[in-house]
């Protein structure tokens, strides 16, 4: 997508001292780099001094307690709020007065804690609205059901089956996606992001409500998916099976900060991350 | 999957042809006929105008998932500017003189006019109005209507021209609207509205009152999409607006007032919001009722509330509720009968109710 390249301002922010980037994408752009970030609501902070740098290709962790501000912090990077403070970077472009949309031209996609599907809506028509922006025809096309339109829409119909067949969902493309069981739509929120043509997936707890072996399978697709689009993702989860299994860097929030930053094994031995999820040892 | 038979579209463009004209002729031989007496014909033409200004609205309330409660305002528009139009032209002389054919471009330019003035007083209204949600909307669309109409009320004259004649109401407009024209004009409008949804344009138009937030972030640009529903909503009405004004040939302010959006609004909550097959049944019902009704007068919005609180009680979904009626799937279950049960289809669903 050629668009995406219109909001350049150029690159200002130096790395974050400790990123955590995978060898292989150590040369590259980051896809995303968050520095400083912070928003307040009224007197309460939820999120200060956010810094975090994402590979190309890197599958990255955000974990902490309940309340820890995790989904504030994705609602920060797309947009959904404005930051009071700090500055993102998405494929070295400054975000600063975007929107939603915008940030999503830009190549970040993402799925909700709390699924929000079109739930009157056919499931192939939830992940061609993914793809609404990649389909091209205008509105006076659309009425006179020209080539272009005909054309376009059986494009949009295979590619939609193609990404669902990645969680092999192509036979339900015609059932409404309110009525699918409550893991499919998560799947189906994951699809539809993925329509989008993203260069960062931000997945929020994706396993949610998911059995050990579903999301076995999911964490087998996330990777699947970063395998095929060489995408980045990012995603939020309380499963530590999950996340310690396909996260290549880890970030620990609490109470908005964050507290730790690393690997797998970096993070588990970490004492400071053991006292913000078990609390600490009494004395004596 | 089992293969279940489908109709392919030209096949289903086709059948619906078939069937708009079907109903054109069995109409149009009736009306010839004289099984449909001149009073009756006047109230099938009340019923075109109406299931018009119901299938625009529904796109508003329906398809967009908001409340604007001021469609009697662009219809007032689009008559008033049709109207206006329309006394300008030979139009008048060449129906005096029975110059049909010479007349059918006027008739066209007219409707277009009146259609794209509403749209823009859509456009002028959406834009600020559409960064409120509910009850918010309501009110500033409420307030729109209610100010048209004030305004027509009290302008007679702009710049010395006399145009609109104020209270007194606009008068000798040439009498435009047939049988035939409304119904060309609903075929016409349905077509195109279903067009519309049915495209990526539609879609997104349904994913924003499926949900926003949503919509948002996979990049659709809500704000754009809500103005184009509105545009799109208030180019119809005006439409109407016109048919309105070139079937009674006189306009007064008054009756375009708040009464005449609620009835709107009624006929699109009783059809069923986002079912164009709702709307048309509930305007064609509609209609017929406060025909039989006129003897009471306005008591007969006490009927209208009534019937409001019984289908809120008992079908709290409209008569229709989202369900979109489709000559091709109803003929796709005939074929596929006693195959497997084929999976709805929402992605091609045509509906066959071109017509009122």
């Amino acid at each position: 997508m050629n668009e995406k390249k219109t909001f350049q301002r150029g690159r200002l922010v130096p790395l974050p001292t400790n990123a955590f980037i995978p060898e292989r994408d150590l040369e590259k752009t980051p896809i995303l780099e968050a520095s400083h970030l912070g928003i307040d609501f009224g007197g309460l902070t939820a999120v200060d001094d956010f810094n975090l740098t994402i590979g190309r290709t890197e599958i990255a962790g955000l974990i902490g307690p309940n309340g820890a501000g995790k989904t504030t912090v994705f609602n920060l990077l797309t947009k959904v709020y404005q930051p009071t403070r700090g500055m993102v970077m998405i494929d070295g472009y400054d975000t600063a007065g975007m929107n939603t949309v915008q940030v999503n031209k830009l190549g970040v996609a993402r799925t909700f804690q709390n699924i929000r599907l079109f739930n009157a809506l056919s499931v192939e028509d939830n992940v061609k609205l993914g793809m609404h922006n990649a389909i091209k025809y205008n509105m006076a096309a659309g009425v006179l059901r020209l080539p272009v339109y005909w054309k376009q829409e059986r494009i949009a119909h295979e590619r939609a089956l193609e990404l669902l067949s990645i969680f092999d969902m192509q036979d339900l493309a015609d059932v409404p996606a309110g009525s699918l069981p409550y893991g499919a739509q998560r799947r189906l929120e994951i699809v539809r992001a993925l329509a989008t043509n993203p260069s960062l997936l931000l997945l929020d707890e994706p396993a949610a409500g998911m059995n050990p072996s579903e999301t076995y399978e999911l964490m087998e697709n996330i990777v699947k998916i970063r395998d095929t689009f060489h995408i980045a993702v990012m995603l939020i989860e309380h499963d530590m099976s999950l996340v310690m299994g396909i996260c290549e860097g880890i970030c620990v929030l609490n109470f908005g900060k964050v507290i730790a930053k690393g690997t797998a094994e970096d993070i588990q031995s970490n004492p400071v991350v053991i006292e913000a999820y078990l609390g600490k040892k009494k004395e004596g | 999957m089992k293969q279940t038979k489908r109709i392919p579209m030209p096949v289903r463009y086709g059948i619906n042809l078939v069937l708009t004209l079907a109903l054109w002729g069995v109409l149009a031989a009736m009306i010839a006929s004289g099984v449909i007496t001149n009073y009756w014909n006047g109230v099938l033409i009340t019923i075109g105008i109406n299931v018009i200004l119901a299938v625009s609205l529904n796109i508003a309330t329906g398809y967009l998932g908001q409340l604007p409660l001021g469609h009697a305002g662009f219809m007032a528009v689009g008559a008033y500017a049709g109207g206006i139009f329309m006394k300008a032209t030979p139009l008048g002389a060449l129906l005096k003189a029975g110059e049909t054919g010479a007349a059918v471009p006027w008739i066209i330019l007219a409707l277009l006019i009146a259609g794209l003035t509403a749209g823009v007083f859509g456009l002028i209204i959406g834009i600020p109005a559409l960064r409120l949600k509910g009850d918010y909307l309501a009110i500033i669309t409420l307030g729109f209507g209610e100010i048209i109409r004030v305004v027509l009320t009290n302008v007679d004259s702009v710049l010395g021209f006399k145009f609109t004649y104020g209270a007194a109401g606009l008068k000798q407009i040439p009498k435009i609207t047939s049988f035939n024209l409304v119904f060309l004009c609903v075929a016409l409008t349905i077509l195109i509205i279903h067009m519309v949804m049915k495209s990526k344009h539609g879609r997104a138009i349904l994913s924003i009152r499926e949900n926003q937030i949503a919509a948002e972030s996979v990049g659709i640009n809500t704000t754009y999409y809500k103005v184009a529903a509105f545009v799109l909503s208030a180019v119809f009405a005006g439409v109407a607006g016109c048919l309105y004004a070139g079937y009674l040939g006189s306009l007064v302010p008054s009756s375009f007032k708040f009464m005449k959006s609620i009835e709107i609004l009624v006929m699109v909550v009783l059809g069923g919001m986002g079912s164009m097959l709702g709307s048309v049944i509930a305007a064609s019902v509609l209609t017929v009722i406060s025909e039989l009704l006129r003897s009471v007068g306005d008591y007969r919005m006490v009927f209208y509330a009534l019937l409001l609180v019984l289908m809120m009680i008992f079908r709290p979904k409209g008569l229709m509720g989202t369900y979109d009626f489709s000559m091709s799937r109803l003929l796709e279950k005939l074929i596929n009968r006693g195959k497997a049960k084929p999976v709805p289809s929402a992605a091609e669903g045509e509906e066959a109710q071109r017509d009122e």
